[in-house]
């Protein structure tokens, strides 16, 4: 592989209940760490970047970019995630890659024909969601992210005719609204969140097209105005 | 050891980051004294037309707002990023979305820097702004510590030593300021435009209540606020100069009254002042005034390092460094971190 571009890509991913870091570059994922232990995204994140450069035998100063899942997904976490990144990047002076965690969810079950639906738990009855295709090498989405309430997407698949791959926490959160659906499929529970091995893949097909940002450029992507009640009781 | 035999390996350059509230700060100090930079970058008009720090919208700002400031902080520092040597951020109290984007930062940028990181508490934080600015000070003082979130009365015996005296029982000062101002439509932040408003106002025109005045150390400012409220109520064609300088003066007659009291109690050499409301220029005059009198030294930081800052937050990593040691990468914030009162395995007063 002499003479060709080689980045390495750590990958910090915080979106929803889960928390993960990889490492990973032309060879794939060299190493990566999951945990699901509820939100303790801020405990977790720090001592997993430590974990995968051990396991993957680099250092930090190795890494050449750093990809981040810009949500949309849980505020404070996702925000845990996306600082922590963007702190890294800024620190080893490296460019960042950010990616949504409904591409990221897509990616991962992106071997089927059918049109791919991934849904984020938005909490407060709602969903995160964006309709994908498969593409040769990869998806493509082929709606805007929208926040909307389980019913909502009902309603919308109802109105397709086609075979429809669910994913995501928030598909099956609300499982019983989608079961209802014919020609509907909802994927298994270890495909439910982003992972970070898979946000690692993306990233790495855009940094060989240089589509990098530094890291005061990246916006989490909110999908919801900010809620502006102020509970002066408490505060 | 005590805070002061500094061990010859301990870190001396510290950045510090500060995101708590509604300022997104970074600095960097030399030491327990030396400010070599500090960053405040203010999001007040963000929330300005709320009345208050709206939680989500302090919290989205720090996230964008937070790396730009510590580049800014480490270049006008003079360093290259490579001649940090230990990151501390705030841990605590304060809000908790906002508190966590500076200290996953810092653990960050500790991580990648190979150097200590190190939790700060935001109130202990603020005890060392004097020193900051007058690092020969004589302990021990009593410091009033009176911001929009915080009322206390804290004995600084040593550096990490410190003795609970008093606090407020309801809203804190800054609090009651807020409120008062947002019944009147004065505008937000409360605390500068009453104090604004007050200074052509008759501070005499109402007699409003001296809450628990002769009562202890504690504080109480709800009661306060609501004899405002019940006051213009009854009178709408009152001068709001008159009010906001009655309502001024009842506030800082009480700390002013349990501040010296305390600093005579405890036989401190000095009083010092620390935290937003500090900036109120009727409590800096009164705070002085109060020192003379009763034959100590008063200290009153500069407004900048009043209100929430960096560089009180380096420095007061500097000083933890020195007692505890760094924090372990997978510590948290606690929005509700209390300030560590008498230290335990350090001997009593
Ligand atoms: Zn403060």
């Amino acid at each position: 592989m002499d003479g060709e571009p080689t980045v390495l890509i750590l990958g910090i991913e915080s979106a929803t209940q889960q928390v993960g870091c990889a490492l990973g570059g032309h060879e794939g994922v060299l190493a990566s760490a999951h945990s699901a232990r509820g939100r303790r995204h801020a405990e977790t994140i720090a001592p997993q970047i430590q974990f995968v450069t051990r396991q993957a035998r680099i250092e930090l100063r190795d890494v050449g970019c750093v990809a981040v899942d810009l949500g949309p997904g849980l505020y404070t976490g996702l925000r845990v995630g996306i600082s922590s990144a963007m702190a890294v990047a800024y620190a080893l002076a490296v460019p960042m890659i950010g990616v949504s965690s409904l591409d990221l969810l897509a990616f991962a079950v992106r071997h089927t024909n059918r049109l791919i639906v991934a849904a984020i738990d938005a909490r407060r009855s709602e969903l995160f969601y964006a309709f994908y295709r498969q593409v040769p090498g990869g998806i493509q989405r082929v709606s805007e992210a929208q926040v909307g309430t389980p019913d909502d997407l009902a309603s919308e698949l109802l109105a397709t005719s086609e075979e429809v791959l669910l994913v995501g926490d928030g598909a099956r959160r609300y499982s019983e609204v989608f079961d209802r659906l014919q020609k509907t499929e909802i994927a298994e529970q270890d495909l439910a969140h982003p992972s970070a091995a898979s946000l690692v893949q993306l990233a790495h097909a855009r940094a060989l097209r240089e589509e990098f940002v530094k890291p005061w450029e990246l916006k989490p992507i909110y999908l919801r105005v900010p809620d502006a009640d102020i509970n002066w009781n408490t505060r | 050891m005590t805070a002061l035999e500094t061990p010859q390996e301990a870190p001396a350059i510290v950045l510090g980051i500060e995101t708590s509230c509604d300022e997104t700060a970074a600095a960097v100090v030399s030491g327990p004294s030396a400010v070599l930079s500090s960053v405040i970058s203010s999001q007040v008009d963000l929330h300005a037309r709320y009345g208050g720090v709206v939680p989500e919208i302090a919290s989205r700002a720090h996230v964008e707002l937070l790396t730009p400031v510590v580049a800014q902080a480490v270049i006008e520092a003079g360093l290259s990023d490579h001649d940090v040597e230990a990151v501390a951020a705030t841990a605590g109290p304060g809000l908790i979305g906002s508190l966590l984007v500076g200290v996953s930062a810092a653990k960050s940028l500790a991580l990648v820097w190979d150097v200590p990181f190190v939790a700060v508490n935001h109130l202990e934080a603020h005890l060392y702004s004097s020193f900051l600015e007058e690092p020969d000070l004589e302990l021990p003082v009593v410091v009033l510590l009176v911001s929009g979130g915080h009322t206390l009365l804290v004995l600084m015996e040593a550096f990490g030593r410190y003795r609970l005296i008093g606090q407020t029982l309801d809203d804190a000062a800054g609090e009651a300021f807020d409120k008062v101002a947002r019944f009147m439509d004065l505008g937000y932040p409360g605390g500068p435009v009453i104090d604004r408003l007050a200074m052509t106002g008759n501070p005499e025109a109402v007699a409003f209540p001296r809450p628990m005045y002769d009562d202890g150390y504690d504080f109480s400012f709800s009661g306060l606020k609501t004899a405002v409220v019940n006051h213009v109520r009854n009178n709408p064609d009152l001068d709001v100069p008159d009010i906001a300088a009655s309502f001024q003066e009842a506030v800082v007659d009480v700390l002013i009254h349990k501040a010296r009291k305390a600093a005579e109690q405890y036989e401190a050499k000095g009083l010092c002042l620390a935290g937003g409301v500090a900036a109120n220029s009727s409590l800096r005059e009164r705070l002085l005034d109060a020192c003379v009198a009763a034959g100590i030294s008063g200290f009153l930081p500069s407004r900048s390092m009043c209100t929430d800052n960096a560089a009180m937050v380096a420095a007061a990593g500097w000083q933890r460094l020195q007692l505890d040691g760094p924090s372990p990468l997978d510590t948290v914030a606690d929005p509700n971190l209390p300030l560590p009162f008498m230290r335990s395995g350090e001997p009593a007063a």
